[in-house]
């Protein structure tokens, strides 16, 4: 049973209860039950029906999982779904426009190759959304610089050849969006 | 894999936190969940009750007074490696920092949780056990600074008491001019390493070496000092010569056995390599910090 006691000023669930959690999630505010031991990647997936986020080694290491909390990027398969309780959520659904434009990253990734199989590339396109977010010195970076800053995502087929270029192509259209307006290549 | 089923505590005080850790059988702490959480979908840990420290207030701070850098429990690696004041007090912190895990795992990762998590093939225990630094346990019966070289007692393993919370780390500053560095050798940058070492080096006025300190992680069942290096190269000039001997005397430090893909012989290669190479990194950081 769950049980607050005043006295103890904790909330107690047993493994068996669910624990109500109200999270923003790509900018809609959902109110849910979940186990304490339900993971947030699976909630996304199961739960939400969000299957962008993919689920891969399940303990940290491949990156597939990741999403944005509280607008930095995290992994969801080490966050349980309770622990996200009245914080903000991005997955990969959120990055392309509702009109179906793409982010810089999306389109990078589409005009570079950087993807064969597809499976670890939400994580990547969640990763690397945040770095050229945070750094503004990519175009010029070096291809080791910037497999370093890609080492916590996995990638079994491409290679990371056209992941790198990718990554460098995403901060020049970041660039371009963000310091001037360049309709024709939108299109 | 997913964790198998747990009594989940959310307590919102620090006191109500440590009454359910005291009545607890077999609890954990979850800060950031870095370490604990694939443990747990690993099923290698099953702890009956998870305590989430996220609702207790003012546990994330991170403060910079008397000579000391305090990190709270939850205050986030990403947190502290930004911290300007921190990397004014202690440039090896950021340093080693770096080198935890990944940037996005950094992110949910606590300094603290990294500590009570003791694994010895991790970089932060390392470097709490080279700045002589200590952490801060509170339980029922009060609270109590525990030095590094009393903290870290096996693999996994300190000596919290099964109702302690550890609530703050205690990083000393540097010296002025006291210089720094953290290095290791991992097959992917993020890996745990081969071997990795936090080192500082102190120059006295006749350019020999007054103070050094050296740990290292990867090597052992927990962070080692490597007293031997430090007591060798405590009077003498910082020659190659000198630090060459520092990397061979350093190798008697490893006790891991092989494993599937590093030998025992090959650890101890790396390691005295890792040792000269901080050592050379600190001396050219001697003198930068006033």
């Amino acid at each position: 049973m769950t049980e607050t006691t005043a006295a103890t000023e904790a909330t107690e669930y047993g493994p068996d209860d669910l624990v109500e959690i109200e999270v923003e999630v790509n900018g809609t505010v959902v109110r849910e039950k979940v186990p304490p031991r339900l993971l947030l990647s699976d909630f996304l997936r199961h739960r939400l029906r969000l299957t962008g986020t993919h689920v891969g080694c399940e303990h940290g290491v491949c990156g597939a999982c990741t999403v944005h909390i509280d607008g930095e990027p995290a992994r969801s398969c080490l966050t349980f779904a309770a622990q996200a309780h009245g914080h903000r959520v991005e997955t990969v659904e959120s990055l392309a426009a509702e009109d179906g434009t793409l982010h810089p990253v999306q389109r990078a990734f589409k005009e570079c190759h950087a993807l064969q199989c597809g499976f670890c590339t939400p994580g990547f396109l969640m990763s690397v959304a945040a770095l050229i977010r945070d750094r503004d010195d990519l175009r010029t970076a070096s291809d080791e610089e910037i497999r370093e800053q890609i080492a916590g995502n996995i990638c079994r087929c491409t290679g990371y050849l056209n992941i790198v270029a990718a990554v460098r192509r995403a901060a020049e259209l970041a660039g371009e969006t963000t310091h001037e307006t360049t309709p024709d290549e939108r299109g | 894999m997913k964790p198998s089923g747990f009594r989940y505590a959310v307590p919102t005080s620090l006191a109500a936190a440590i009454a359910v850790r005291a009545e607890a059988e077999d609890s954990v702490i979850l800060a950031g969940g870095q370490s604990l959480i694939p443990t747990m979908n690993f099923r290698l840990a099953n702890p009956q009750v998870v305590i989430d420290l996220s609702r207790v207030p003012g546990l994330d701070g991170i403060e910079v007074s008397g000579g000391t850098v305090r990190v709270g429990a939850m205050a986030r690696q990403r947190a502290v490696e930004r911290d300007p004041r921190v990397h004014a007090a202690n440039p090896l912190i950021r340093e080693t920092l770096r080198h935890v895990a990944h940037p996005v795992i950094r992110n949910r990762g606590t300094v603290c949780g990294s500590l009570a998590h003791a694994d010895p093939a991790a970089e932060l225990p390392a470097l709490l056990a080279a700045t002589r630094g200590s952490v801060t346990a509170q339980g029922p019966g009060g609270r109590r600074v525990i030095p590094a070289a009393e903290f870290f007692e096996f693999i996994f393993t300190t000596s919290l008491e099964p109702e302690e919370i550890l609530v703050a780390a205690e990083f000393p500053a540097l010296e002025p001019g006291e210089g720094w560095a953290f290095a290791e050798f991992a097959r992917r940058h993020g890996d745990f390493a081969v071997a990795g070492v936090a080192a500082t080096l102190l120059l006295g006025d006749d350019g020999r070496i007054r103070r050094a300190r050296l740990a290292a992680c990867g090597v052992s069942h927990v962070p080692v000092v490597l007293t031997e290096c430090e007591e060798l190269l405590a009077g003498q000039a910082p020659t190659p010569d000198v630090f060459a001997e520092a990397g061979r005397l350093a190798q008697g430090a490893v006790t891991v056995a092989d494993d599937s893909t590093t030998t025992a012989a090959y650890r101890r290669h790396v390691l005295a390599g890792v040792v000269e190479k901080t050592l050379r990194t600190a001396l050219s950081r001697t003198g930068e910090r006033r």
